[in-house]
């Protein structure tokens, strides 16, 4: 139900409070239309009751255990949001001169400090508005890198097959042609595989340790020598950073690249598509090359650090500084966490996904990778339920809904047939984790005994199974007026 | 699962498979088992005709709500033709990957090659030991 279709012509809701008007007499009468807008025509206790009821619909990490993990959303203080959206933030003006944003600007040379720390990167610009953004403003840097040395004749980037479908596209973007690589059967790099591709030809490698198949690369130094021997570069995706905060730093496995989501690790929701932020820190051999505008610091005073301070930058991302409400959400995660609770975060999700893992195990489940450590997600495969019981990851997935428990993850990676991916989160408490292993315990009795109640599901949710084939081929996103 | 793998084609490690026709031409598609992981398809993409490829190369995507992949081509010579009833009903690869459900034609430059793609036999051995 769209509230467009509790529209009735005339009806409105009333101004709970007089508003100050703006004087519009000086807008030249060609910009002011001519018709009224097609919005919704509604009262208040409809708009309330529409949403209302839109909400108790959802199924929220606020409701719900969300095995999706930092990947999707994480948990996201409330106290990080409040103190983002203070008045004298949100009304600063991006143009605002440098003498009225001190405050903000101190914030942001703040957070450019602690993922100097937190990456063991040298310099951090927090410009790109995306993680996809961020990628390619990596790659970019790469390709400026080679080129100021003259070094053209380096037009491979390798990817491995388990990467991000980002990490392909964003070689691609910045004119780079993608060498997949394989991963070894315990979920590594196939690194004889490597030594077969790598060569003069090579501008560098994306990774992203721990990878998507949830462990974490074992011979990430001899990848880094390899690929630096060669005269290539490392870029590392940080999407799975929730994992080594504070534990591991990619500038000390080797890398020369980085950006992180913001979104994802650092306190501000993802899942619905946005606003991101991708900060990029950069190596000694990159450093140069980062995005425009940073913040400097002069005694006491911050300031824009511009295309003047910095000639070898690639440029602009965006329009002034990048998404500033992310970028103080991250900053103030970081301060109220501190040090040794950022720490925590990457111990609880490690410890929550590896607890996960072993009683998943324990009543019966596949893992992908059982003699492996999980990092903070974990991969379970029904490849043989599939074939034995008739009953596929999808199945399960929206059995999982009737139980109270969002879906985690489903054929992603690809490389892992019939695959769960399963991130519990840093902020899971042990009962819960006890709840989800419970009705998976369930439904893997169900798919052997009742399989059709599984093959069904949801059986109490609000839709059914939505046809994501024809959703998929006949996009219809706007609802238009008859 | 009874998937159909047809003796009289040839077929590729990266599950494509390949009919020989008079003249030096072949047909090339996805086998029953590649349409059957993918799941529904929602969108094709071909490689443009008259353009020449190498065996190996990227020669389109097949796109499922599930996963996009590439398609290889399995031999090296001209795109002669492509299906461009995909474009519209990219749903004719799962229902009849050997028949309606074509990808492209080459024009092939090099025999050897075809010789060297696998048999139904060796195809559902692969297949198998994947599933294994």
């Amino acid at each position: 139900m769209l509230i467009f279709e509790d529209s009735k012509p005339g009806r409105r809701a009333a101004l709970q409070a007089p508003q100050a008007q703006a004087d519009t007499l000086d807008i030249p009468s060609e910009f002011l239309r001519a018709s009224k807008p097609c919005l919704p025509e509604v009262s208040e206790l409809q708009v309330v009751r529409h949403f209302t009821r839109l909400a108790q619909k959802n199924f929220s990490i606020d409701t719900h255990f969300y095995p999706l993990g930092s990947c999707t959303m994480k948990y996201n203080p409330r106290g990080v949001h409040r103190l983002a959206s203070l008045p004298a933030f949100l009304e600063r003006h991006p143009l605002a001169p440098d003498v009225h944003s001190q405050g903000y600007l101190s914030c942001a040379y703040g957070l450019q400090e602690i993922l100097k720390e937190i990456t063991g990167m040298p310099a951090v610009a927090l410009s790109p508005m995306a993680g996809a953004q961020g990628e390619f403003a990596g790659v970019a840097m790469i390709r400026a890198y080679h080129n100021s040395r003259g070094d053209k004749q380096r037009n491979e980037i390798l990817v491995p097959d388990a990467a991000h479908g980002t990490n392909p596209a964003s070689a691609v973007m910045c004119g780079y042609k993608v060498r997949e690589i394989p991963t070894a059967s315990d979920g590594d790099v196939d690194i004889e595989a490597l030594k077969q591709i790598v060569g003069p030809q090579t501008a560098g490698i994306m990774l992203t340790n721990p990878s998507t198949l949830g462990v974490f690369d074992r011979r990430i130094e001899e990848i880094s020598q390899l690929i630096h021997q060669a005269g290539g570069l490392l870029y590392y995706d940080g999407a799975n950073l929730n994992a080594i905060l504070g534990k591991v730093r990619p500038g000390d496995m080797g890398f020369d690249v980085i950006h992180l989501n913001l979104h994802k690790t650092f306190a501000t929701p993802h899942g619905g598509g946005g606003p991101g932020c991708g900060p990029v820190a950069a190596g000694p051999r990159l450093a140069e090359y980062l995005p425009t505008p940073r913040v400097g610091k002069d005694g006491d005073s911050f300031y824009w650090l511009t295309e003047q301070d910095c000639p070898h930058s690639i440029g602009r991302m965006s329009a002034f500084m990048g998404n500033a409400g992310i970028i103080l959400r991250a900053y103030i995660y970081c301060r109220l966490l501190g040090r040794e609770g950022l720490h925590r975060v990457a111990e609880y999700a490690t410890l929550n996904a590896n607890y996960l893992m072993k009683c998943l195990a324990e009543v019966g489940f596949e893992l992908a990778f059982p003699e492996r450590r999980a990092t903070h997600e974990f991969i379970v495969t029904l490849k043989k339920a599939a074939k034995t019981l008739k009953v596929n990851a999808m199945e399960v997935a929206k059995r999982l809904l009737d139980y109270g428990f969002h879906a985690p993850t489903t054929y992603f990676p690809l490389l892992i047939p019939e695959c769960l991916l399963i991130e519990p989160t840093e902020t899971e408490s042990k009962e819960e984790l006890d709840r989800f292993i419970a009705a998976m315990s369930s439904i893997l009795e169900e798919m052997q005994h009742e399989p059709e109640l599984v093959r069904q599901a949801p059986h109490t949710m609000p839709v059914h199974r939505l046809d994501d084939v024809k959703a998929a081929k006949e996009l219809d996103l706007v609802w238009q007026a008859e | 699962m009874s998937e159909n793998v047809p003796s009289e084609l040839r077929y590729a490690e990266t599950h494509e498979w390949v009919r020989e026709e008079e003249n030096g031409i072949c047909v090339i598609g996805i086998t029953d088992h590649a349409q059957h992981l993918l799941g529904d398809l929602v969108y094709v993409e071909l490689p443009e005709a008259e353009n020449n490829i190498r065996s190996g190369d990227e020669a389109g995507v097949v796109e499922s709500v599930k996963a996009a992949s590439d398609v290889y081509s399995p031999l090296s010579g001209e795109v002669i033709a492509v299906n461009e009833a995909l474009a519209d009903t990219p749903e004719l690869v799962n229902q009849d990957p050997y028949g309606d459900g074509w990808l492209f034609k080459i024009k092939f430059i090099n025999h050897a090659e075809l010789e060297e793609l696998l048999d139904s036999e060796s195809y559902n051995e692969k297949v198998a030991a994947e599933e294994a």
